[in-house]
């Protein structure tokens, strides 16, 4: 069997938009709380202001339940409240969708710059795109300068 | 060891797409990043988030609309059922507008159609639910342009690479043909794989109209081992 094929989310998905699920912590768990913020821009540098941002981390453990989604705001925005991944695998694997995109967009943010598979692949220019700013700044450019890595596996 | 399969030449749609115009500044242009997957092969858990299938009524009336019954079943691509996976549904009423204040299409909203739902697999893969047909609407893209009849699926697999966001469409609609969003996947037979299928059987007499639309996720398989030296 083939895997079904992807469509858009389009402009109007906000009903799966409810904001407690960008707060990670808010069903318990432990470990350093910390904030992810920035904003997705396009190709003209225009902000995205219909995006769904959507975050996965394996750790740490549960009850910690490390899946959240935030929609972008009027600027683009989008903040994340969470626990800080584990040492081991300091990076939480992200997801973009929207409009004008009819398939995700799969990237990961970085906490640290550590020697790892995807990091060591990529010239500094690149790799920085995939590294937070403490803390914890991430801006998101879908095409063009400064152009965020984005994944196949 | 075990991967995703890549997907079949075809079978997903490329991130730029002429035809729909709000790919130009959002595709990315520099090529993607192959990687093995490591978190991305995990979770994310199953979320204890309430269930809602039945989408034809709301603040205590019944929707306007043609009543259909929508089921199918969620497998992976070895056919394995995925069983309690999260699926979210959200859809246009049956005039075409959504319950969205940025949807300004000139068509009446319903009261008692709000055109959300969330339903979850049972252990064989199987979901249903109940809403109105979702009427086709204009959308800007290019001139006289209207979206098909469609609903809008989020699914949840077993893991994170299993995540898909998709549409289901109706059989018959004359607008599939002109459609870029679904014309997008270069593949025909993908295509319409994205088309429901009437069910006699579905449906339910003197009640509701059924539609068939399964759906397969990417699921992670074993590799061969490679032979050492």
């Amino acid at each position: 069997m083939i895997v079904t094929a992807s469509q858009t989310i389009g402009p109007f998905w906000h009903p799966l938009a409810d904001p407690a699920l960008a707060d990670l912590t808010r069903l318990g768990g432990t470990g350093e709380p910390i904030e992810l913020h920035g904003q997705v821009f396009d190709g003209s540098g225009a902000p995205i202001t219909d995006a769904c941002v959507e975050i996965w981390q394996a750790t740490p453990a549960a009850p910690f339940v490390g899946w959240g989604r935030c929609a972008t705001d009027a600027h683009g925005g989008f903040a994340f409240r969470t626990f800080a991944p584990d040492a081991d695998a300091p990076y939480l694997a992200v997801a973009i969708l929207a409009r004008g995109l009819v398939k995700p967009l799969w990237t990961r943010v970085y906490f640290a710059d550590i020697d790892d598979a995807l990091l060591a692949q990529l010239p500094p220019a690149r790799r920085a795109t995939l590294l937070a700013q403490p803390r914890w700044r991430w801006d998101i450019r879908l095409q063009g300068d400064g152009e965020t890595v984005f994944l196949d596996f | 060891m075990t991967a995703y399969r890549p997907f079949p030449p075809g079978s997903q749609p490329p991130y730029a797409v002429a035809s729909y115009g709000s790919t130009a500044l959002r595709a990315p242009r520099q090529p993607l990043v192959a990687i093995d997957p490591t978190i991305e092969r995990l979770g994310p858990p199953l979320l204890q988030l309430p269930a809602h299938a039945d989408l034809s009524r709301a603040a205590g009336g019944e929707a306007l609309g043609e009543r259909i019954l929508v089921a199918g079943r969620v497998t992976d691509e070895a056919e394995r059922p995925v069983a309690h996976a999260m699926i979210e549904l959200w859809q246009a009423n049956a005039a075409g507008r959504y319950h969205h204040e940025r949807d300004i299409h000139d068509a009446p909203l319903d009261p008692h159609f709000h055109g959300a739902g969330r339903v979850f697999t049972d252990a064989d893969g199987r979901y249903r639910f109940v809403t109105i047909k979702p009427g086709a609407y204009p959308w800007r893209n290019h001139a006289n342009a209207w979206r098909p009849n469609h609903i809008h699926f989020s699914l949840f697999g077993a893991s994170w690479g299993a995540r898909l966001v998709t549409q289901m469409y109706f059989p018959g609609d004359p607008l599939l043909a002109i459609d870029p969003i679904y014309q997008s996947v270069p593949d025909a037979a993908a295509r319409a794989r994205l088309v429901a299928a009437f069910d006699l059987a579905l449906t339910q007499p003197e009640w509701a109209l059924g539609y068939r639309f399964d759906i397969v996720l990417r699921g992670l398989h074993a590799t061969p081992m490679e032979h050492a030296p």
